[in-house]
């Protein structure tokens, strides 16, 4: 890979600072700063090419359309999926709630969902939806090392559920799943097998087809593609017998004023205008990272992880949440300073002095590395089922990326002792 | 230091040695107001006597502003009538705090005054 140096220049943004301290921008599991390709390619085309897709017979739709639809190739090549199979949508989000509705259509009373403790809010709502017409959601229980617990996974396949939906990689652990095993068991159980990839495409090799899953969902704002273009990787066969989700221009075949029928896959589940700026965005992210090389990438944010555990066993006090081995684990660290369970009222009915434990709040943690340009997550991160099983109000968190460099992990660690003196209680 | 720096300071030795911190005996009203956001608690207790605020005691958990306003706060309308803490707008609050906050931490800062307008307008069970 080149070197972080070289890779800090392709994004603007770095060179801005913040009272006087150069930007230290560790919240990428939230959302991920553009390259100038990727800004230039979306200039490019409200420059040079914008007009609707799909519609009109003059040459700039006909240009219009073919950046769209290469766009989809090639981000289709770049999760080795096929191109008919890959739907735009607007986030990760968004393509789980397409799942949720369309696959949901076909489930009936007493139907199981299978999801996991460490879901993202995105992968656990759209499927709580479904509960009123009387399906069941299931969670695979996590183990104390903070990955899934295999056995209680088999158990749960047992019971036959229609839909198995997990995370690759945990925005709040990282800990990386064994997704390819997980589907080839679901699909012994008869399963539909879904891979949120939200946190895994962006930083490592993900190859839809060797996971063999059912359906990939993933956001291109997490990948230095912009915000507002997502991606559904889903197999023909499945995505051709799925209702559609939403009902509009450019899904149909042909409309009558009482019934419609639908286009074919992809375009049955791109109802309306597309983001077409996005998906070309999105497509000259996808060539960044392959010139970086995902090996490379996933290698660099080991490298970084490696040293944020080292770093993190010399100061005090400091609780993390994940995996300890770096090859099971992407990068993210969420931890604390101190404990900070969540409040409960009958723990305080005698205490009338505050226990003084030496705690950080996250919040405080984040706004004090935030006056030396640092920026880190705090809260709880769209998994508040995860902090309560974790028994933590919330938690800080960095996360890293290509851009960030051996640099910036020790001076994340180099400020933690400011915050420390300070709001420490 | 700035006097936005002198009210920071204040603030963080709320949150370090809180006052009015702990439960009361027989409380009129009581609250437990939560920011989902980030598990910011208060739990607040109000003695009204004679349509004041006689005693207040508060216990939570969370960051240095939310923590360190509810401190603030208690000392603020102690001995105040109802209605003069019904006057004690959010923005009339923020003012009083002082600080230079961005609208997420003003969540955390406004959480315990939410708390006790809630509490004495009777939006909460005892
Ligand atoms: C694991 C995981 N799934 C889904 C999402 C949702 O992504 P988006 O907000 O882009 O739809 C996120 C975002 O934080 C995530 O980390």
């Amino acid at each position: 890979m080149k070197s972080v140096e070289l890779i800090k220049q392709d994004f603007p943004i770095l060179g801005r600072t913040f009272n006087g301290h150069g930007m230290v921008y560790l919240d990428n599991a939230a959302t991920t700063q553009k390259p100038l390709a990727v800004i230039e390619a979306i200039s490019d085309y409200y420059e040079n090419y914008n007009s609707n897709v799909h519609r009109g017979v003059y040459r700039l739709s006909e240009e219009s359309t073919d950046r769209y639809e290469k766009s989809r190739e090639n981000i289709a090549s770049f999760v080795s999926s096929e191109t008919a199979g890959l739907v735009f949508v607007r986030n990760a989000t968004e393509a789980l709630n397409l799942l949720a509705y369309s696959l949901g259509h076909r489930l009936k009373r007493g139907d199981i969902i299978l999801l996991s403790e460490m879901e993202h809010h995105s992968n656990i709502v759209p499927w709580q939806f479904l509960m009123e017409k009387g399906v069941k959601l299931d969670y695979v229980k996590m183990t104390s090392d903070y990955t899934l617990d295999r056995d209680d996974y088999a158990n749960k396949l047992k019971k036959k559920p229609k839909i198995v939906s997990i995370t690759q990689a945990s925005n709040v652990l990282g800990t990386i799943n064994p997704v390819k095993e997980m589907a080839t068991e679901a699909h012994e159980a008869g399963s539909t097998f879904i891979v949120d990839g939200a946190q895994s495409v962006p930083h490592m090799p993900v190859d839809f087809h060797a996971i063999g899953c059912d359906f990939l969902v993933f956001s291109g704002h997490k990948m230095l593609g912009p915000m507002g273009i997502g991606c559904l990787a889903g197999n023909l066969e499945s995505l051709e017998s799925m209702d559609p989700f939403l009902g509009g221009g450019d899904m149909i075949r042909e409309v009558q004023y009482e019934r419609a029928t639908w286009n074919d896959v992809p375009y049955k589940f791109e109802a309306g205008t597309p983001n077409v700026a996005g998906a070309i965005g999105l497509s000259a992210a996808a060539n960044y990272l392959r010139d970086l090389g995902m090996e490379e990438v996933r290698g660099h944010e080991k490298t970084l992880m490696k040293k944020t555990l080292d770093l993190s066993r010399d100061v005090e006090d400091l609780v993390s949440f994940g995996p300890p081995d770096p090859e099971m684990r992407g990068g993210v660290f969420s931890f604390n300073i101190g404990n900070l369970p969540f409040f409960k009222l009958n723990d305080k009915l005698e205490e009338n002095d505050v226990v003084i434990s030496g705690t950080v709040h996250p919040h405080d943690l984040a706004a004090s590395l935030d006056s030396f340009g640092i920026m880190i997550r705090s809260g709880h991160h769209c998994a508040m089922p995860l902090m309560g099983r974790l028994d933590v109000a919330a938690t800080s968190r960095a996360s890293y990326y290509v851009y960030n460099s051996l640099e910036d992990v020790k001076n994340l660690f180099a400020h933690l002792n400011e915050a420390r003196k300070v709001f420490a209680r | 230091m700035s006097q936005e720096d002198i009210n920071a300071e204040v603030i963080l030795d709320h949150y370090r040695n809180p006052h009015n911190h702990g439960r009361l005996a027989n409380p009129t009203f009581s609250i437990t107001e939560y920011n989902p956001v980030c598990g910011d608690t208060v739990h607040m207790e109000i003695l009204a006597s004679n349509g004041e605020i006689s005693d207040i005691r508060f216990v939570g958990t969370g960051c240095s502003i939310s923590q360190g306003s509810a401190s603030f706060l208690t000392d603020l309308v102690k001995g105040k009538s109802i209605p003069g803490v019904m006057e004690l707008t959010p923005g009339v609050y923020l003012r009083e705090l002082g600080l230079n906050l961005g609208p997420a931490r003003e969540k955390c800062a406004l959480l315990s005054l939410n708390a006790v307008r809630k509490a004495i307008s009777g939006n909460s069970q005892k």
